[in-house]
């Protein structure tokens, strides 16, 4: 029986693909960025990033959408600029609190049967009014631990490298590997089958819903930790970012077709566009359309590479 | 006969009642399930077959009657108690996990495959079934379900449904296993539930196909309008006392048929045969021609291509040639936000436009014209949708069909959840328009509405292996067509 690569390494081709292609251009454009030091300023700005796209994706995973990524992750860096920094205690407890917050609105969709969208897109606006109270006026201050684990210089390799890569094992063994996250795919799968199974779908949706909560808290905290103070509109852009960035990395918006590592690569890449385009000197107003012109190629890729790959089904 | 009252029942469903609204799926039913039998059920198009499956499985809690397992009497029946006594199920529609590998859908059946290695040990489970069922079915079981064929993913479920975890696996429900399998393979199924059967454990074996029923089960039940009619050993019964059995008991009134002499005309829709096999498909001018067989055996799909084939193209021209009624209202039927007059004109809009703008008397007069005619039972069709009755929903999606000028109708099961009343007036519409030269292409499930067809096509693994006409319309034609074995 003739079987060529398996379909998830093929998802995986065009984002590794993809990324490394900008990454050669880039440096070929900028020389200099291939340098310990250089590498770091490129990615930083990834791994919050990258921790968004992975709670993105396993919202995504059980078909639903988060919309209020981007000001979630605002609304606990403010959380982590003041309270976590000053009242550690409280801070914990905010947090705790904002993952039984989103565990409360998985078992919300499901029982509920309400989209995904339209319940976020509402808490969007509520966790975007708690970070404007929290922090009227950017401010506050990182603690120093989350300053002290970004801005560390582990040898030979920036750190940034290192927490990306720990961050697609972590979230590939956890949604790959283990028991638990193979029903989370099954339910983003076929519910029906997984339900017929003995499982409680809404189980799994809370604990996919905490998950998720618990990856975006990271994402705010190191994102904090780079910027060393915090603003209530910090981190809007992630939301599209975390979107685009799990379809990038080969995931699908519905079927339970996610890869963490591709998610991971996704975010890279999104971030390299953007020093790409600096490099290339394009003026920041066409900076977000020639983004989307990146987008739309990779995907016209990947949409090209389906088709190739049904066709080969079907013969 | 005497020693099975001493072995207890692996379950037994008494006088088990479950109705959906008016529709009674299950009128007091009971089953005994012994250790060490096959039992065989069939019946046709809603007679309950599913339902008793979703009972004893626990999907579906019966609203009367009472459910033993082993003798226990089990108040609280559902998923996990089912399970846990070891009922496992394979169902019709399959019911995998596409983006999930072989071994993660075993893991997602099997709840106590976990900690570290489980990967090792659900491969070997599988692995293993796989082996000793289908012995030689090359499937990797780290392969993503998604790719398999859907032949390989029947077989992975199968094995899945007979692999022992933790419980013991007790009672298997095969519901239709073979559809997607070939010859080869169902004989090794039917030759591994023989086996299964031989060590003691218990099958429920539903199947389209009479002489595997027949050849598998020690005993057979037969199944009618939510009622068990018979059950007697496999032994007692040849194909034609099956098909008998699964028969109407009360002889139905057949209308008088108008065979049409068709040779020589040129027909008004025409499909060559479905993958090269069975008959071609044929429909003339003032026909109505019924499509029948058990649910889900392809009418449907040849209705979507007649369609799809003579619609949907920017390059044609737009009049409509067919019109379709959708069986599902709520799925693809009714607009339901819109009122009953919008929901009516859709189909015809560019009929009611003059230089792209809707003639608002044109509309309301089709609206008017229509309400009186079909006599849709409402004060004003300026309603919304959704404050008629069901069945008076579907009279509208009715007439949104025939307000068309398109002189072919489709029809996919329009009339499920429809009360008799309407049914009847429905009809008489249909005749009267048929008589004016429109052709009607009507799928039903259900044996009363396809003996009013002039022509049946009955389907039987998606493809039309019967062609029935006039007077040869009648129930016992239909059943032993929709039930023998498929043309090889």
């Amino acid at each position: 029986m003739k079987r060529a690569l398996p379909s998830d390494s093929i998802r995986l081709l065009i984002p590794a693909l993809s990324l490394t292609i900008l990454l050669i251009a880039v440096f070929y454009l900028q020389p200099r960025a291939m340098s310990y030091v250089g590498l770091n300023l490129l990615f930083n700005l990834a791994v919050p990033i990258a921790l968004a796209t992975i709670a993105q994706m396993l919202i995504m995973t059980v078909n639903d959408l988060d919309l209020s990524m981007g000001t979630f992750v605002s609304f606990v860096a403010c959380v982590a600029a003041t309270f976590l920094q000053a009242t550690p205690v409280i801070g914990v407890l905010i947090l705790v609190a904002a993952i039984a917050t989103y565990a409360a609105l998985g078992v919300l969709i499901h029982v509920r049967t309400l989209p995904s969208i339209v319940v976020t897109l509402g808490m969007s606006f509520v966790w975007g009014g708690l970070a404007v109270l929290i922090l009227p006026a950017p401010g506050g201050h990182a603690p120093e631990w989350a300053r002290a684990v970004m801005i560390s210089r582990p040898p030979l390799v920036p750190m940034a490298i290192i927490a990306c890569v720990v961050i697609a094992m972590v979230a590939h063994f956890v949604i790959m590997r283990s028991s638990i996250g193979v029903i989370l795919r099954g339910v983003g799968g076929n519910a029906r089958s997984v339900e017929r199974a003995g499982w409680s779908i809404l189980g799994a949706r809370a604990a996919t819903y905490a998950l998720a909560a618990f990856f975006a808290i990271l994402a705010g905290i190191s994102l904090v930790g780079l910027t060393t103070s915090a603003d209530a509109n910090i981190a809007l852009r992630y939301t599209l970012l975390s979107i685009a960035g799990v379809i990038l990395g080969g995931g699908e918006f519905t079927g339970g077709r996610v890869s963490p590592i591709g998610a991971v690569i996704g975010a890279l890449t999104l971030t390299l566009a953007g020093s790409f385009l600096s490099f290339l000197r394009i003026s920041p107003d066409w900076q977000i359309g020639a983004q989307g012109a990146i987008l739309i190629v990779v995907l016209g890729l990947r949409l090209l590479l389906n088709r190739l790959e049904n066709r080969e089904k079907r013969s | 006969m005497t020693a099975i009252p001493l072995r207890k029942a692996v379950i037994e469903v008494a006088d088990a009642k479950v109705s959906f609204g008016a529709v009674k799926a299950l009128d007091g039913v009971t089953m005994r399930i012994l250790p060490g039998e096959c039992v065989g059920l069939v019946g046709h198009n809603g007679a309950g077959k599913s339902t008793i499956v979703n009972v004893i499985n626990g999907g579906l809690s019966p609203h009367q009657g009472t459910i033993a397992c082993g003798g226990e009497p089990m108040p609280r029946y559902g998923i996990a108690a089912a399970r846990a006594n070891g009922v496992r199920c394979v169902f019709q529609e399959l019911s995998l996990c596409p983006n999930l590998t072989v071994i993660e859908n075993t893991r997602v059946m099997h709840r106590t495959l976990a900690g570290w290695g489980w990967r090792q040990r659900a491969a070997r489970i599988i692995g293993d079934k796989l082996d000793e069922i289908f012995p030689g079915h090359g499937i990797d079981p780290t392969g993503v379900v998604g790719d398999l064929s859907i032949a390989e993913r029947q077989m992975v479920e199968i094995a899945t449904a007979f692999s022992q975890v933790a419980q013991p696996v007790k009672l298997v429900i095969l519901d239709e296993p073979t559809s997607s399998l070939d010859a080869t393979l169902a004989t090794q199924l039917l030759g591994y539930v023989r086996s299964f059967v031989e060590t003691g454990g218990s099958v429920i074996f539903i199947s389209h196909i009479l002489g595997e029923i027949l050849s598998t089960s020690d005993r057979i039940v037969v199944m009618k309008d939510g009622k068990v009619v018979t059950d007697r050993p496999a032994g007692e019964f040849d194909e034609h006392s099956l098909v008998a059995a699964m028969g109407s008991v009360v002889k139905g009134r057949d209308q008088e048929k108008r065979v049409k002499e068709t040779a020589g005309l040129t027909p008004r829709l025409s499909q060559s045969s479905r993958r090269g096999k069975g008959l071609p498909f044929q429909a003339f001018p003032g026909e109505i021609i019924g499509l029948a067989g058990l649910g889900g055996h392809g009418q449907t799909d040849t209705l979507v291509n007649l369609y799809l084939g003579r619609t949907g193209s920017w390059f044609r021209r737009p009049e409509a040639q067919v019109a379709f009624i959708a069986g599902d209202r709520a799925l693809n039927g009714v607009f339901p936000l819109w009122s009953i007059l919008k929901n009516l004109t859709i189909a015809d809009l560019p009929g009611l436009s003059r230089s792209g703008i809707v003639s608002e008397p044109a509309e309301a007069d089709v609206g008017q014209a229509w309400k009186e005619r079909i006599e849709i039972r409402t004060q004003n069709v300026g309603n919304p949708i959704l404050s008629l009755s069901g069945g008076n929903q579907q009279k509208v999606l009715f007439a949104r069909a025939l307000a068309t000028p398109a002189p072919a109708v489709l029809m996919d099961d329009p009339m499920r959840g429809v009360d008799i009343g309407t049914k009847q007036e429905v009809y008489a519409i249909l005749r009267a328009e048929a008589d004016k030269g429109r052709t009607f292409v009507w799928y039903s499930t259900e044996m009363d509405e396809v003996r009013l067809c002039d022509r049946v096509y009955v389907f039987n693994n998606g493809i039309i292996v019967a062609e029935l006409k006039g007077d040869d319309v009648t129930e016992k034609n239909i059943l032993a067509a929709s039930f023998m074995g498929a043309a090889a």
